[in-house]
């Protein structure tokens, strides 16, 4: 059950989409959440609706993907259609009812805005390695370092803890299938009663990381890490032509949604 | 070359010494097994040659250098890499190649080279074809190959296990000290393995039995073995043959207790018996 974790889940495969360096879809990833929100009238919504099925298409993920991912989201979703629907004021579809024709109005767009945002971050972590996406972070973040932010030591604690994730996963198994085989019960009972018999899985399972985070460090000593400084790394990013057109493609979009927005549309 | 200086050695919250006056000298290019029971001492003697403990009294010199200077780490630190017990706590990436290129990547070395070095330490230990593979999907022996890559990768000239076989299946066992016996015969690179299992070294050139934080015992793994009592004292056993030998004898036969291959033990039991 608990392999069914997935954090930034990634479909390895040779698109344009995977091959653009890192750093330029986190940039386009930015361009569109703003873009995303900057988008008033349904002309810019459809504008940032086409550009997200473009990629999906250039990426080849399936929209069958990207909705099994918004599956845990669809209560926030429905919630604030909702709060939307009936807190909006304005003409009633029928007179005397609370429903209101901007309310409804409003209500589509928040579910579309919320949709694609979801949606445009996950194309980044689909089509986009953990490693790749850290290293990429940490060129995007270098200037930073002049004003004294531990850009280092942040992405290396990512991608520690993207590694970590799949071993933790093993250890939790192991130590319910040690509960369990123990007479611990992790299924029945109320709430409360299945929060309390998680305890004996959490405090072995904390014991053990502070243990292999200790071995972890000697293990890295050992290999003569000191930090940041004087690092180079085995892959170096390269912007191609395609980085700089994909990244021109992105600024227009936000360029054409404010226009639309100056216009109403 | 590893030099051990009258080293004691005792924890911070302990009452007693874990090593008691070490004197020892590691020949360049030797392959040296380090055997003792749990508490013997052996681990700690093992991290005291990469500088991860640091001797409360006497010293430790590598290639010269004195462990407890702080000048000296980093060099201390390339020339011997250390291999650990638990192969998943010293696996930092989550691609075998990213995870091999770490020490090369922290000493600064250029990108071409790294690329090189990554190929050949995954080349040596056997495991190249699964470069792009996550290491949680291998196997414990794939693991801590990929694990003595890493440390190849830095290339020193000593290579220290510290009970590398401990959490591994006979399989992996295999796998790994076959690939620790190449690396000292085939790339001369000097070798210290510390184990609990006595079939582990008897390959080695050179066998140390550990005591209550002594030496107990220092010579060819035949020289060693022979000395039946002794290992009994150390909480140890003895290999198969050479039990065999001892227990004959002590009915009165007369057979050379170093023959610690089967083919040369049964050989001088059939001579015997004529």
């Amino acid at each position: 059950m608990l392999k069914d974790i997935t954090l930034g889940q990634y479909f390895p495969g040779d698109t344009v989409a995977h091959r653009l360096d890192p750093r330029t879809k986190l940039i386009l990833v930015f361009l569109y959440i703003v873009a995303l929100f900057q988008a008033k009238g349904w002309v810019g919504y459809g504008l940032v609706l086409l550009a997200t099925v473009v990629c999906m298409a250039v990426s080849h993920i399936s929209p069958k993907n990207i909705f099994k991912g918004l599956k845990p989201m669809l209560f926030i979703i429905a919630l604030t259609a909702a709060l939307n629907i009936f807190y909006t004021q304005g003409t009633p579809i029928v007179e005397g009812w609370i429903i209101t024709w901007e309310g409804l109005e409003r209500a589509v767009k928040m579910m579309l805005r919320i949709t694609l945002l979801i949606a445009g971050t996950f194309l980044l972590t689909y089509t986009t390695s953990p490693m790749a996406l850290t290293d990429g972070l940490e060129l995007l973040m270098n200037p930073l370092k002049k004003v004294h932010v531990p850009v280092h030591e942040i992405t290396i604690m990512m991608s520690m803890a993207l590694r970590f994730i799949p071993t933790l996963i093993e250890e939790t198994d192991k130590i319910m299938s040690a509960q369990k085989a123990r007479g611990a019960d992790f299924e029945n009972g109320s709430l409360i009663q299945r929060a309390k018999a998680l305890l004996p899985i959490l405090v072995p399972l904390f014991v053990s990381a502070f243990r292999r985070a200790d071995e972890l460090a000697v293990a890295m000593e050992s290999r003569c890490y000191h930090g940041g400084e004087g690092r180079t790394r085995m892959k170096q990013l390269k912007m191609a032509a395609r980085d700089w057109i994909a990244l021109a493609l992105g600024l227009l979009l936000l360029a054409a949604v404010i226009v639309l927005k100056h216009f109403g549309l | 070359m590893i030099r051990f200086e009258n080293v004691h050695y005792r924890y911070p919250d302990s009452d007693h010494d874990s090593l008691c006056g070490v004197d020892l000298t590691i020949e360049e290019g030797s392959f040296v097994a380090v055997l003792g029971h749990n508490g013997s001492g052996k681990s700690t003697l093992a991290k005291h040659m990469n500088a991860i403990l640091l001797p409360t009294e006497g010293r430790v010199l590598v290639d010269g250098m004195d462990t407890s200077d702080e000048a000296n780490l980093l060099p201390v630190r390339r020339t011997v890499g250390m291999v650990f017990q638990n192969p998943d706590n010293q696996i930092v990436a989550n691609v075998v190649e990213e995870d091999v290129a770490f020490a090369p990547e922290n000493l600064g070395v250029p990108p071409a080279e790294i690329r090189e070095r990554v190929d050949n330490a995954l080349k040596t230990v056997g495991m190249y074809e699964h470069r792009q593979h996550a290491p949680h999907l291998l196997s414990g022996g794939q693991k801590q190959r990929v694990a003595i890559a890493g440390v190849l990768a830095m290339q020193p000239r000593i290579i220290v296990l510290d009970e590398p076989t401990a959490m591994l299946d006979p399989q992996g066992r295999k796998e790994v000290v076959a690939t620790v016996t190449r690396l000292c015969r085939e790339n001369g690179m000097t070798v210290v393995l510390i184990t609990h299992h006595m079939e582990e070294c008897i390959g080695a050139d050179r066998l140390i039995v550990m005591s209550y934080g002594k030496i107990a015992a220092d010579g060819t793994p035949g020289e060693v073995f022979s000395q039946v009592e002794l290992m009994e004292q150390a909480g140890l056993d003895v290999p198969e043959t050479t039990r065999i030998c001892w227990d004959l004898n002590k009915a009165g036969f007369s057979l050379p207790l170093d023959s610690l291959d089967v083919e040369t033990c049964a050989e001088n039991l059939i001579s015997a018996a004529h």
